[in-house]
């Protein structure tokens, strides 16, 4: 929880988080070994440089660190773990739904697990989806739609498996679905992150809410439009986050043309922890006020109301959860 | 580095200057000035040799290729160069890339099984999100400094070649602009309006402030996008080489 000075309470739900290992031993090849190193350079080059953690520490952190990261000192209520599986790249998976269930185990109330689906599974992979939701009462998916997988290196949302994948979250009431966009989708004449498949899924799917991880970025500019038409397109806001430290001009550039084009109700704050921590950037964000000319120019502004939907009240609204009810449920436990 | 420095030299530069012509499309910006040629090498034979990086191991290796094809092309109009070779390093897809831009130049002879046409597409895609960057830019600039909508866009090309800039930064803006104007084809003639679409639609000057808006986002995405290009590769490269920093040592 964070208290303003004056004494008000902004619940905050952190909205894309990670339990990953990607120590070593666990690495299959020299794509795990790069890809936590890409990882680890979005770390070093936007954190302050007191939250910089050593390649090592990085690579695999212990269950204690990241809920008091999160919990303890990192002013999150709630924290929505989001699986990214890399069984290409990392023997036992990256970040499971597996994994990120020990950290739910821990802190039941305050974390929620999502699940995974990867269309390429087939059938298998739909009773898969089932036995997620009878486990563990998933409520979301994250899909990474640059996985490699042997031969295939990743895929699109409007392909036929995709949509049975999709029918199957409508059918389980698993109604959000978080989309991430990776740099090799074939074919590679075309461009990689087109966002042109989650307009298609949108509206396909209008009881479905997509949450476009990282809104659309490095296609911020496409994503601005299909969420413009799409009502049920929503953007998460890990990594444009990060830029409110090392350039919080651009911060403000890209919050405002958010604010502009979908408005303070379809924003959700997120840290990609262990990439970012949310201490630092729930202090600055809350810290934080749009230049002038910005906000003369979009006509939008960013007071503690819009604050605080982005910080929780539009998670809380997408995972069904009632603010003050929570709050009085952590108190008691 | 100067010309008295002897042949060597003179031709390095001109190697980087011909490599500055070079862009990045998604980002519209110099390979050169966003940091990606690492080194230049001109030989005793007149053989060229460019070492190239970009900001992660996973950047898009159709981008990828395009940037290492314009040059291996660019550095071939010099007229003394007898062998070009063009090398990016630290990239999943370096090695086939390398060689596809030695042997035939084409995308699809280079990844048969994963494109199914070259890159004229997302080469026209992003060099109209270039062009709308830079008539954004200018068009700010130009408002800014005195200008009416009605006039602004009253101009013809030829006046707008004409128009007296204040100092080189605008000048770089208009001559930018003016270049897109060519690139992107709209404007073709020196009596053809100076300011239209992309896609060569005229404007109106009432509803031209909600058109800059339009465009304004195109803009902030590609800023962003060089802002954390440039923040990437600094983060690769700043610190010990990677095989020490991470266990590159574990392939299976």
């Amino acid at each position: 929880m964070f208290k303003t000075e004056a004494g008000e309470e902004v619940f905050i739900i952190d909205g894309h988080v990670h339990f990953w290992d990607a120590s070593p031993e666990n690495q299959r090849n020299v794509h795990g070994a790069q890809f936590i190193n890409c990882f680890h350079d979005y770390h070093s080059a936007l954190s302050p440089q007191e939250y910089v953690w050593p390649a090592d520490k990085f690579q695999k952190y212990s269950l204690d660190t990241m809920v008091d990261d999160l919990f303890g000192h990192g002013y999150a209520d709630m924290a929505i773990c989001q699986p990214t599986y890399l069984t290409d790249f990392y023997r036992n998976g990256f970040n499971t739904t597996e994994r990120n269930a020990a950290i739910k185990a821990r802190e039941p109330d305050r974390i929620i697990l999502n699940g995974a689906f990867d269309p390429r599974d087939g059938e298998a992979g739909l009773e898969e989806l089932e036995r997620l939701v009878e486990q563990h009462a998933i409520k979301g998916v994250k899909l990474y739609t640059a996985e490699w997988r042997g031969d295939s290196k990743g895929y699109k949302l409007w392909e036929p498996w995709a949509q049975r994948y999709l029918e199957k979250c409508q059918e389980l009431d698993i109604k959000n679905i978080h989309v991430h966009k990776g740099p090799t989708i074939l074919p590679l004449n075309r461009d990689a992150f087109d966002v042109a498949d989650i307009d298609d899924a949108a509206t396909s799917f209008p009881e479905l809410n997509f949450i476009v991880e990282h809104v659309g970025l490095p296609r911020l500019d496409d994503f601005c439009w299909i969420a413009v038409q799409e009502p049920n397109v929503y953007g998460g806001l890990a990594v444009a986050m990060a830029f409110i430290h090392p350039r919080p001009r651009y911060f403000a550039e890209i919050i405002s043309e958010l604010l502009f084009w979908l408005g303070e109700d379809r924003l959700l704050f997120a840290s990609d922890y262990a990439i970012w921590q949310p201490k630092w950037l729930v202090e600055k964000f809350m810290a934080f006020e749009l230049p002038e000319d910005i906000q003369e120019e979009t006509g939008t502004s960013l007071t503690l109301e819009v604050k605080k939907k982005i910080l929780g009240e539009n998670a809380a609204r997408l995972y069904g959860i009632d603010i003050e009810a929570q709050k009085a449920k952590l108190r008691r436990n | 580095m100067t010309a008295l420095d002897g042949g060597e030299n003179a031709k390095s530069q001109e190697v980087w200057d011909q490599l500055a012509t070079v862009a990045d499309p998604e980002l519209d910006e110099a390979v050169t000035e966003m940091g990606f040629v690492e080194t230049v090498h001109v030989d005793e034979d007149d053989g060229v040799h460019v070492r190239f990086r970009l900001p992660t191991y996973w950047c898009a290796a159709n981008f990828a290729f395009l940037m290492a094809n314009d040059m291996r092309e660019a550095l071939e109009e010099l007229p003394w160069v007898q062998r070009v070779q063009v090398e990016l390093s630290d990239h999943y897809s370096a090695e086939q890339i390398n060689r596809g831009v030695a042997q035939s130049g084409s995308l699809r002879e280079t990844f048969p099984n994963e494109a199914d046409s070259d890159l004229d597409e997302l080469r026209s895609i992003f060099g109209r999100k270039a062009f709308q960057r830079r008539q954004e830019v200018l068009l700010r600039y130009l408002l800014q400094h005195g200008q009416t909508p009605q006039a602004l866009l009253g101009l013809r090309v030829r006046d707008l070649r004409a128009l007296p800039m204040a100092d080189a930064q605008a000048a770089h803006l208009l001559q930018r602009y003016l270049d897109g104007l060519t690139t992107i084809g709209v404007a073709a003639e020196a009596s053809s309006p100076a300011f239209v679409t992309v896609d060569g639609q005229p404007l109106d000057p009432k509803t031209l402030k909600d058109y800059l808006r339009t465009l304004r986002h195109v803009r902030i995405n590609m800023d962003f996008n060089a802002n954390m290009c440039r923040s990437l590769l600094q983060a690769r490269y700043a610190n010990t080489s990677r095989g020490e920093r991470l266990g590159l040592s574990q392939p299976e």
